[in-house]
């Protein structure tokens, strides 16, 4: 909402500076966006006036002329055709910045004269597009002056927004009121005067609603005025639409404009001579359309409010008028219409036919239920001002809503909600500055005016009072401590989370954050296709572009997208995480925080050691090392080769505890995925499901065990077993150390060797098996007695033989 | 010169010229050996009459011991100058590089969040969490965004397809959907933040279609804007550690509180850097209010009994404003230079008692 200074301080009386003005808006929650003072704005332009034009000596177009300035006479050449001697003219001098051109002035020569500023166009001073010559300022204009004041461009335009809770404030009479109220001056709004009609309307009008749809339009009013002359505005009405960004159409329409900003009282005038039969306010029906005043054709249906004559629909009540019936140069006889409109069927209809009009803007936020008739009697006032004409009766369809409201209000409820002390009286004078009827009952009674469908209790008169007196006064109290030491708790779920970013980042990852959309190919990768994301509810129906259309079942397509836009710019060694949501439905049990990872491992030479590019189990660690740090049992984690399609069908696992609980996947990302994203792998990854870990039970003590530190040295032992292809490490690691379980300490496995030496299609795999002797030294007896139970069971077990 | 001095003499010669341990050993064996000089003089004892023994015995004693610590002594110069020329070939080139071990970062918005918690912990907040995918219920309605009003449309809001019962999911457009789940699960007194990811349709210079937000919430029976006040001011200084704030409340308009403020924070611009805490420009950091009557009534709550605040605020726009991070879309590029640059090392964990930030 825009607005001048010149005509806010026709609604308020006030000697307020525009900083003051500025201010208080702010202050009573008006937000003022943008201020443009042109006397601020064009500080740098004086008036100069033209004592010699001579044609420059080397372009005929040229003059070089002899300028009287702030700066003393100057010499400055203009290509302009009415630099002539006596011209009083903008000047621009060096080092000013001329907003038309954005350039800053220096000092030139042109055509190998010296130039020294600037004479100025309108269109450079953005006062106008005429470009055609230089300014010619009046000629009693002082050498000197700013340029402003002698140019007609002294009127500041304030911009602010209008709050959707304040269809009051877009009028320029409605911010008045609040910085009255706020104490900046006297609020002069005068009340319409009715102008007396001199015949009986002619013009028949009908509301036409089925039953139950009545409060589309309740109340629908208007008059005819015969014999206008319609035509472009005059200038001060021209001026303050273009200042305010309108662009000026003709008379009639533009004092439907001025009533729309003024006092947020959207009107419409008909060309009265193009109309036929009854013009009436009703439901419009599936079929119908007409071509509106955008030049556009709009279908309506029944759910719109139109308005219609006996040749169908004319326009859209409260939205935009119909090109039909509006007013042109050659109209003589208009119909002046001023009705109240359902504000949430106008929402709906604009917002379903894309349409934002001014007139949408006030109606669905609500216009005034009672300045209907008044706003009529004002804009035909302007009207005949202006276009001349004699006024009609009025004529009005059904009743004004009733919007009367009255609250009880103890006054203490500004102490309860805001902290602010406000004496009652102080209350009462605000309330009643405001428009508000206050009656001293207890509690208080308070009438809540027409014009604000915005205050429905206690709390809103609260906020009047509050945010007259300004909430600076508001008191800075500390929140009483609920303990002496604030013990919060964070939920498991969040320590995890916490942990495993940290658990992660120590391992060299770097932690993204990257979106919760992906593109729908891509996350089709990695679930059970394009129809499952689908049959979930995965899949927006507005994406912010194409390739954001899906939320990711994992995070994974975001993360390897993103390897990928790194290897691009030369980053091909390079380790990502990201622990957030991913989703597996719509629905709240569907989002689950994951903790991923994904790697693109080309290690750099180094000369002290040999870089081993990242593989499957470097996955796998990571993985451990998140759950682990999430607080997972990882010891009692068991490895299947069971991952999902995305992974390779033999480089990649799944992390359980138990057979039913997966915990992570971890592994290479198969490269017909990789194909279809378009990268170069391996890209290494893993996914740690960090919210499927059991909850740990709570601890009844926080004393830890005692500690168990045998006297006695461990002795070790080393075994290397031939065991067929598919015994697993894991299932070999078990079978070691299930053959003593109170001596084996550790079972470590450092070999595992296929080759020469070793029969085809079985493996050897070498550990290392700790003994811990507890009460006595170990026999050599004893310790082979432990050797050969380990190589029993392990044949038992596994099939496998100790290698010879 | 008798025998045993004789002896002496020579060996110790022979010690002193011993050049390795080897020919030391070879001395050794020589003297003290069981076939050495000495030895055999030892031998030689038994033969003599007791007052004869008991003279040559203790002289012979005294040889031996003379003669094994010079070895001994000889024998540690050896080994130290053997050492020595060891070590001499030993040499490296100390300003060779380590192998590099890779740096993990956080990232500015997790280090942000958790610096974030760290403050509303200390006033006795618990964080709560809720669904990115919401309902319109939890998103508009129970928060006062009557159907079809316009301050829905300034929600830019993402939606899903519709299902087969005509209901659509939606995006949150704000984290205020968890103070609805969190007043109807849960009885006053509650103080909660509520960190998140949140959703609008918008993408341009300023703004990313996800960004993240913190929400407050207190209820209680006599928390007031006062408190809003206190409790965000409290927050301004420890988040941006520095000695005081100026802030700014203005009137402003959200549906589900009434009154509502925006804060303004002072700041001054030097150069790229943004200072908080002095200056005279303002900046919006965030938006606020007593929660609406209507909202404490959806969710079963009597507003003549219970009142609070919420607010809610930009935990990107706050990273970018602390540490003077320029670009928010940068946030989610995953551009490892980028998270190298702004991302924090692991072991910095905020935390009230070291600082909040290193």
């Amino acid at each position: 909402m825009k607005f001048t200074l010149s005509w806010l301080k026709e609604h308020l009386e006030t000697s307020a500076s525009l900083a003051d003005i500025v201010e208080t808006m702010i202050a009573v929650g008006l937000e003022v966006e943008h201020v443009d003072d042109p006397a601020e704005r064009l500080k740098a332009f004086t008036i100069g006036e033209v004592i010699e034009a001579e044609k420059h000596p080397e372009a005929d177009k040229l003059k070089v002329c002899k300028v009287a300035t702030r700066d003393g006479v100057l010499q400055i050449v203009c290509g302009a055709p009415n630099a002539r001697k006596g011209l009083k003219v903008a000047y621009a001098p060096v080092g000013a910045y001329v907003p038309g051109v954005d350039l800053t002035l220096t000092k030139a020569k042109i055509r190998g004269v010296e130039s020294l500023g600037m004479m100025c166009s309108a269109r450079e001073l953005m006062l106008g597009e005429d470009h055609d010559g230089i300014i010619e300022a009046p000629t009693e204009a002082k050498v000197g002056d700013g340029v402003a004041a002698w140019l007609g461009a002294y009127d500041p335009v304030i911009e602010f927004e209008a709050t959707p809770n304040r269809p009051d404030t877009n009028a320029v009479a409605g911010v008045a009121r609040d910085l009255a109220a706020a104490g900046l001056g006297r609020l002069v709004t005068k009340a319409p005067a009715p102008v007396r009609g001199e015949f009986p309307c002619p013009q028949k009008i009908g509301l036409h609603f089925p039953k139950g749809a009545e409060n589309a339009c309740p109340m629908f009013a208007g008059r005819y005025i015969r014999g206008v002359k319609n035509g472009p505005s005059p200038k001060w009405l021209a001026d303050r639409l273009r200042a305010i960004g309108l662009r000026p159409i003709s008379a009639l329409v533009d004092v439907t404009n001025l009533l729309t900003y003024d006092r947020a009282r959207p009107l419409h005038v008909y060309d009265a001579d193009k109309l036929k039969g009854e013009i009436r306010a009703r439901l419009g029906a599936r079929g119908e359309s007409f071509v509106a005043l955008d030049n556009k054709t709009y279908a309506v249906d029944e759910a719109m409010t139109v308005i219609a004559d006996d040749n169908g629909v004319l326009g859209l009540g409260g939205i935009i008028g119909g090109e039909a019936t509006g007013c042109t140069e050659k109209t003589v006889n208009v119909f002046l219409e001023c009705a109240y409109f359902d504000p949430l069927r106008t929402a709906k209809t604009g917002r379903r036919l894309g349409i934002h009009s001014d007139a949408r803007h006030r109606f669905e936020r609500g216009v005034d239920p009672d300045f209907v008739a008044p706003g009529l009697e004002a804009a035909t006032r302007v009207i005949i001002d202006i276009c001349g004409g004699t006024p009609s009766d009025i004529l009005v369809a059904g009743e004004k809503p009733d919007a009367r409201r009255t609250i009880a209000f103890p006054p203490s409820e500004v102490k309860r909600l805001t902290g602010i002390d406000v004496d009652p009286q102080k209350s009462e004078a605000i309330l009643s500055a405001l428009g508000f009827k206050v009656s001293r009952a207890d509690p208080w009674l308070v009438d809540v005016p027409s014009w604000r469908p915005d205050v429905e209790g206690k709390a809103d008169l609260v906020e009047e009072i509050a945010r007259i007196v300004g909430l600076a006064a508001l008191p800075a109290a500390v929140l009483p401590a609920r303990a002496a030491v604030e013990m919060p708790k964070l939920t498991p779920a969040q320590t995890r989370r916490m942990a495993a970013r940290r658990a992660l980042a120590a391992r060299g990852l770097l932690e993204c954050v990257t979106w919760s959309f992906a593109d729908e190919r891509h996350a089709a990768l990695f679930c059970d296709g394009p129809n499952w994301l689908a049959a979930q509810g995965l899949l927006l129906a507005n994406p912010i572009s194409s390739d954001l259309g899906a939320m990711r079942p994992s995070m994974l397509p975001n993360l390897v997208a993103a390897l990928r836009r790194n290897a691009d710019r030369g980053r091909d060694d390079l380790a990502l995480f990201e622990v957030a949501p991913t989703y597996a439905s719509d629905r709240p049990d569907g989002q689950q925080t994951v903790a991923g990872g994904a790697r693109l491992s080309h290690p750099r030479r180094h000369w002290a050691k040999a870089e081993r590019a990242a593989d499957a189990f470097t996955a796998k660690a990571d993985a451990v090392a998140a759950l682990e740090a999430a607080g997972a049992k990882v010891d009692q984690l068991q490895a299947t080769a069971d991952a999902p399609p995305w992974y390779h069908p033999g480089r990649s696992g799944v992390l359980r505890l138990g057979p039913k609980l997966a915990l992570a996947h971890f592994g290479e990302i198969h490269p017909r995925v990789l194909k279809a994203m378009d990268v170069d792998g391996p890209v290494i990854a893993f996914e740690a499901f960090l919210d499927s870990i059991p909850a740990s039970k709570p601890k009844a003590t926080k004393t830890k065990p005692a500690l168990d530190a045998p006297e006695l040295l461990p002795v070790r032992r080393d075994f290397a077993f031939v065991v067929d292809d598919k015994v697993t490490a894991e299932a070999l690691l078990k079978a070691v150390r299930s053959a003593e379980k109170k001596l084996i300490a550790d079972v470590g496995l450092f070999d595992v060797y296929q080759g020469k030496g070793v029969p085809e299609g079985r493996k050897s795999m070498a550990v290392e098996v700790t003994l811990q002797p507890r009460d006595k030294t170990l026999t050599d007896e004893e310790i082979d007695g432990v050797s050969k139970a380990i190589v029993t069971a392990v044949e038992k077990l596994t099939g496998g033989t100790l290698r010879a | 010169m008798s025998d045993i001095e004789k002896i002496e003499s020579e060996t110790l010669q022979r010690i002193a010229a011993a050049g390795d341990i080897a020919a030391l050993e070879d001395v050794r064996v020589a003297s003290l050996g069981k076939k050495g000089v000495i030895s055999e003089r030892m031998k030689e004892l038994g033969k003599m009459s007791p007052e004869e023994r008991k003279a040559a015995g203790a002289a012979l004693n005294l040889l031996k011991d003379k003669i094994a610590a010079a070895i001994d002594a000889k024998k540690q110069r050896l080994e130290d100058a053997e050492l020595d020329r060891r070590l001499a070939t030993e040499k490296v080139d100390v300003t060779l590089p380590v192998a590099p071990s890779p740096k993990g970062r956080i990232h500015p918005v997790t280090q942000v969040s958790e610096e974030i918690v760290a403050i509303f912990s200390a006033m006795g907040f618990d964080v709560a969490e809720g669904p990115d995918i919401e309902d319109d219920f939890h998103n508009f309605t129970a928060l006062n965004f009557p159907p079809d009003h316009p301050a829905r449309e300034m929600h830019d809001t993402f939606f899903f397809r519709p299902r087969a019962d005509g209901s659509r999911m939606l995006l949150r457009t704000h984290t205020s959907p968890v103070q609805i789940r969190a007043m109807m699960t849960k009885k006053p007194p509650i103080r909660i933040i509520i960190p998140g990811r949140t959703f609008r349709c918008d993408s341009d210079q300023t703004h990313t279609p996800m960004f993240h937000q913190v929400e407050g919430l207190v209820i209680d029976r006599e928390t007031h804007m006062g408190h809003l006040k206190g409790t965000l001011e409290a927050f301004c200084k420890a988040f941006f550690e520095v000695d005081s704030v100026r802030t700014r409340f203005r009137p402003h308009f959200f549906p589900f509180t009434e009154p509502s403020a925006e804060m303004d924070i002072g700041y001054e611009r030097v150069g790229n850097e943004i200072r908080i805490g002095q200056g005279e420009a303002w900046m919006e950091i965030l938006g606020s209010g007593m929660v609406h009557t209507n909202v404490l009534r959806n969710c079963g709550l009597d507003p003549d009994e219970y009142q609070g605040f919420a607010f809610g605020m930009g935990i990107d726009r706050l990273a970018m404003l602390k540490y003077g991070i320029p670009d928010l879309r940068d946030f989610f590029a995953a551009d490892a230079r980028w998270l190298e640059h702004y991302g924090f090392d692991p072991l910095d964990i905020p935390n009230l008692a070291t600082g909040l930030s290193r």
